[in-house]
């Protein structure tokens, strides 16, 4: 076997033992959230107030699993008079922040790294939020819910 | 020497991790068995849905490793790469596919060889469009919410990327 094949083998199969136990402990820790956070736990946490964007974010932030999931809780929080705002905050923080992963991105990418994206993806879901709702109010969208 | 063996011998962080989570997970069990046997399909429906995304990371991560000098990963994701480095990164996040931590490694990897964090930060990001997922999305929100998170998303991962990369970058160099 030429030596740069052997080389790229072994540096590849060093990454994947040092990976594979961080990738089970993440998938462990998903899979306990996905099943045992039900869908309508979410709605109770909404206020009606202001604090609601932050409460979008915090609740998608710790939510883990297939955006498909985040799409159809939104959905249903729109449904019971949760704010756009707030939905969106919690739509975006569902896929960008990430508090279960935390560790594992820490461990990859170091905690430096790991803590400033996350603080920063959670205070931008918020701020995209703001931003989406006001864009469709200037150019006239009403958003969909469905029935 | 002894030391060096003995630093061999230590579990590394990540199976630390590992052996807290089924510490944990334990615990619930004893606790509360039902949580547990409830996760139990979960977690075998996702290891099926990931397992092709992960040997596919892994066999990039070897293409990487046998073809991608460290020059080129500097020149293509580097500090140097201005605008191809940030397309690279955008539509990367767009495409990729799979739970988010299955590409810590890989971008762990292209770090170490000189990618920008910034660049990094930027592909996390963008994993919030999904291709696939968008006639969801659009079924559930409607065309025109789509379409502005959609540019949103892009336009902040950059923001994002930015600011991560001040952080960080700023504060290692003070």
């Amino acid at each position: 076997m030429p030596r740069t094949i052997h080389i790229a083998l072994k540096k590849t199969g060093k990454a994947l033992i040092q990976a594979l136990p961080i990738l089970a402990g993440v998938l462990t820790l998903v899979s306990l959230a996905v099943a045992n956070i039900p869908k309508t736990w979410y709605a109770r946490l909404f206020t009606n107030t202001p604090l609601d964007p932050v409460i979008g974010a915090a609740a998608g932030s710790v939510a883990a699993g297939n955006p498909l999931t985040s799409y159809i809780i939104g959905g249903e929080l729109l449904r019971r008079g949760v704010s756009l705002l707030a939905v969106i905050a919690f739509l975006m923080a569902w896929v960008t922040v990430g508090f279960v992963q935390l560790p594992a991105e820490a461990m990859f990418l170091g905690r430096r790294f790991a803590v400033t994206r996350n603080v920063t993806a959670f205070v931008l879901a918020i701020v995209v939020a703001m931003l989406s709702v006001l864009t469709m109010r200037l150019v006239g969208i009403t958003p969909r819910i469905t029935p | 020497m002894t030391a060096r063996r003995a630093a061999q011998k230590r579990p590394s962080p990540g199976m630390l991790f590992f052996l807290a989570t089924a510490f944990f997970t334990l615990i619930l069990w004893l606790v509360r068995p039902g949580a547990v046997r409830r996760a139990v399909p979960f977690f075998l429906t996702i290891l099926g849905e990931i397992w092709p995304v992960l040997v596919f990371m892994f066999v990039l991560m070897f293409v990487l490793n046998l073809f991608i000098s460290p020059q080129a990963v500097k020149r293509w994701l580097g500090q140097a790469s201005r605008q191809r480095g940030w397309f690279i990164a955008v539509i990367g996040g767009i495409v990729s596919s799979g739970p988010i931590y299955l590409w810590y490694p890989l971008l762990a990897e292209l770090r170490k060889q000189g990618m920008r964090t910034a660049l990094a930060a930027a592909f996390l990001y963008n994993r919030a469009v999904k291709p696939a997922l968008l006639p969801l999305l659009i079924y559930y929100f409607g065309l025109g919410l789509t379409i502005i998170l959609t540019v949103y998303t892009a336009i902040f991962s950059i923001v994002q990327g930015l600011i991560v990369e001040r952080l960080i970058e700023g504060h290692a160099g003070e």
